[in-house]
């Protein structure tokens, strides 16, 4: 008889915690690994966060924004990179769990590992960049020193897609929090691993807590709360036509920055241009300060 | 009114010569002479001509100074909106779009110089048709929207290093709502910089504000500018609803209030379309102790009734440090009773007309309700006209952030006084609002500028300055105040994709 092995319990993460869902809920996740699912208990199990579990997730967010929006450019870089090199040291172990798991083969995965590791790499030479090539001083015809400047949404909410779940998922987390947000995530259903994989790479990466929230769970059950959620300054998000529809005329009430990306159209993110400094801009206020230059 | 001093050492406005103006003097009448030449009615413009409404629909634009019918407006229906759209649709696909960048600009300088040589008849028109001083449309309104083509007609063929590492396509045929407050500058605002990218419009002016709008048709075709690549459609909200839902609407660029822009949002979700939404405001105005006094209070007074107090940026909000909120308010209230309330074609008027009398309204309703919620309400004595709608210039102290006058946008002629004691205070009591479009700082303390500049959540910051504006500067929200940047290098961005 072999050894007895010690199984992970798979948990989200939320203001620096790995914690299960408040209502003590979870779904069977579809099988790591490629194996075949023998039965409901065979597999492991995911955590069905609730709209109660997103709201804390907002407020870890919040509350991590003041600190993350005003640190520099440098730091944030360095944190980014050290994701990169924490997804790249087990990078064997992350594309075993995601084989199979949105329909890849090993090489596929092993792909899909690596654009990640470098998709953290570019983002994080973005930090302490991005700023110099969206701002500028503006000459305007009086005696004005006048200059414009990007800072930072606020807390934006990240939905999952199926497609290259884990690079899909940094993808669209990164440059939200290269450029001073923080972020709520939820990981697509058809991956939950992704979150599981990124919070205990987030965990070791010097990411002050609360700055990247992984939620795990059903999209049509958390979609809604993520668009209503008046503290959610913006939304990203992979859906159908009609999925997105409802959650912009929902994220109305607030007037949410809202980046919405066709399922199955406009989600290719191992393409070229899936990664760019304008995805950077998508949740960047540009703020423009005035002083006369004359005494 | 005793003025005890506040701070040693500074001269109180107790000590301050002053001027007692009363009714001893009397201003000789100063009115602008300009013939506007308004016709007798406007029909819509569509595809470089002057077409009637295809059902006859026509409504009175009224002049807010004397409420009398300045002329008749079109009123555009389903028919006229989706004949604009096929106008702009056939006009991009077959001239704008292969028109040199070079020319396009060209075309745009030209509107510039026509705009600069019928300036005084714009202002007179502009003025009439909105109730503004002739001081502020021919000093501001009229200069600032030929700039604004001045300087986006040199973007046309320079537009690609306004998004540096991407290539970069106009979007097609976009949809733009201008609000009634500066009627012929937001015009500029949005036409300037979505032409300059090559993009043809549809625009629809306010309902009560389409007379220069109609003006600047002619110019269009004065400036040879190619028929259909800009649609004005006039009419009310309906009108705007079906502009902005449009299908061939590529993109939507909306000024107005907060709430129709909730509006915009709902109809086109799902639409993909973009948007760009310039919304409402409650500016902060925040004065230090060290500040430049008589700087400062002259910045109060020109941010919140520079146009009768109808901007989305004015400084609504006062926050004073608590040991010269005494004598700021006795300053203002000495700077107001030298405000000149009255016929807006007057060039020694301050404050004009109010636009509407749904405005004038609002501006009553929440007047009332500061009254009723405790606040302090002072107005000069202020003679207004018989005639037309106008309102005085008005203060409220002892006014609490519960309050709905320190919540809500006015758009009116009304400034709401609160103190604070630390720069901490001032920033949480400014950012607590749903709004964020701009703010203003009032210190000799460098840091300190900058400190409150970082912090606050507003999208244009005014250091000892206020209400200032330029064609190379963004402007735009924060917030509840919208989305996208008009204006400069950023605004660019807004009217082009990256393919």
């Amino acid at each position: 008889m072999g050894r007895v092995t010690v199984n992970k319990t798979w948990k989200m993460l939320i203001g620096g915690a790995f914690v299960r869902s408040e209502s003590g809920r979870v779904f069977a996740a579809p099988a790591a690994g490629g194996k075949k699912e023998t039965g409901e208990a065979a597999g492991p199990q995911a955590c069905r966060g609730s709209r109660k579990d997103l709201r804390n997730a907002v407020e870890a967010a919040d509350k991590a924004f003041d600190g993350w929006s005003v640190r520099n450019g440098f730091n944030r870089g360095q944190i980014l990179y050290r994701l990169g090199e924490m997804i790249e040291s087990r990078a064997a172990e992350w594309a075993e769990a995601l084989r199979g798991t949105a329909g890849g083969s090993s090489a596929a995965a092993k792909r899909e590992v690596a654009a990640a590791v470098d998709r953290a790499v570019y983002y994080a030479g973005w930090a302490d960049k991005f700023a110099q090539v969206l701002a500028s001083t503006n000459p305007v015809a009086g005696p004005y020193f006048n200059f414009t400047a990007p800072e930072p949404t606020g807390v934006i909410g990240v939905i999952g897609g199926a497609r290259t779940p884990l690079t899909g998922l940094l993808s669209q987390i990164l440059p939200a929090v290269v450029g001073g947000n923080t972020v709520v995530a939820l990981a697509p259903e058809e991956a939950p691993v992704t979150a599981v994989l990124l919070g205990e790479a987030v965990a070791v990466s010097d990411f002050p807590a609360g700055v990247i929230n992984l939620l795990t769970g059903f999209r049509e059950e958390l979609t809604p709360a993520f668009a209503s959620h008046e503290q959610i300054r913006g939304l990203d998000f992979v859906l159908p036509r009609d999925a997105a529809g409802e959650v912009e005329r929902e994220a109305a009430a607030a007037i949410k920055r809202c980046r919405w990306r066709e399922t199955g159209r406009d989600d290719d993110w191992l393409a070229e241009g899936a990664e760019s400094v304008y995805e950077i801009r998508r949740f960047l206020e540009f703020k423009t300060v005035w002083h006369p230059h004359q005494v | 009114m005793a003025i005890t001093t506040t701070l040693a050492g500074r001269a109180t406005s107790a000590e301050l010569p002053r001027l007692i103006f009363g009714d001893r003097w009397d201003y000789d009448p100063a009115p602008e002479s300009a013939d506007p030449r308004i016709a007798p009615s406007y029909d819509l413009f569509i595809g470089g001509r002057f077409v009637p409404s295809a059902e006859g629909e026509s409504f009175d634009s009224i002049n807010p100074a004397d409420e009398g019918v300045l002329t008749r407006i079109a009123r555009a229906n389903a028919a006229d909106v989706d004949a604009a759209y096929a106008a702009a649709d056939k006009a991009y696909a077959r001239v704008w779009r292969k028109t040199s960048p070079r020319d396009r600009g060209k075309h745009l300088f030209r509107v510039s110089r026509l705009l600069q040589e019928r300036a005084r008849e714009f202002a007179v028109a502009e003025s009439m048709d909105g109730g503004k001083p002739i001081r502020e449309s021919r000093d501001f309104d009229l200069p600032m929207a030929a700039a604004h083509f001045f300087h986006y007609a040199g973007w046309a063929d320079k537009f690609a290093y306004a998004v540096p590492g991407a290539r970069v396509e106009p979007l097609g045929v976009v949809g733009q709502v201008i609000p009634w407050n500066f009627p012929l500058l937001m015009l500029a605002w949005k036409l300037a910089p979505a032409l300059a990218t090559g993009n043809c419009v549809v625009l629809k002016p306010a309902e009560t504000t389409s007379v220069t709008a109609m003006k600047f048709a002619e110019i269009l075709n004065e400036a040879e500018i190619p028929p259909g690549v800009v649609n004005i459609v006039t009419g009310g909200g309906e009108t705007g609803r079906l502009v902005v839902n449009h299908p061939k609407a590529a993109k939507i660029a909306f000024t107005g209030s907060t709430e129709v822009g909730r509006e915009i949002m709902r109809s086109s979700a799902g639409s993909g379309k973009k948007l760009t939404l310039e919304l409402g405001g409650k500016a902060a105005n925040i004065v230090f102790a060290d500040a430049a006094m008589d700087q400062a209070v002259e910045g109060i007074i020109n941010g919140i009734f520079f146009n009768q107090g109808h901007v989305c940026c004015a400084g609504s909000r006062l926050l004073v440090q608590e040991t010269v909120a005494e004598e700021i308010i006795e300053r203002l209230k000495h700077r107001l009773a030298v405000l000149r309330v009255g016929n807006p074609l007057d060039k020694n008027t301050d404050i004009g007309a109010i636009n509407s009398r749904a405005q004038l309204d609002r501006i009553e309703e929440l007047v009332a309700d500061g009254e009723r919620e405790g606040a302090a309400k002072y107005q000069p004595a202020c003679a207004l006209p018989e005639r037309g709608w106008y309102y005085p210039p008005t203060l409220f102290t002892g006014v609490t952030q519960s309050h709905r006058i320190a919540r809500e946008e006015i758009f009116g002629p009304v400034l709401s006084v609160l103190t604070f004691r630390t720069p901490e205070e001032a920033l949480a009591k400014a950012n607590n609002t749903c709004y964020g479009l701009s703010a203003g700082v009032w210190t000799e303390k460098g840091s300190l500028i900058l400190k409150m500049a970082r912090g606050l959540r507003a999208g244009v910051v005014w250091a000892n300055t206020f209400n200032q504006f330029d064609p190379a500067s963004p402007f735009g929200g924060y917030k509840e105040s919208g989305f996208g940047r008009e204006g400069g290098l950023q605004g660019i961005f807004e009217y082009v994709k990256t393919v």
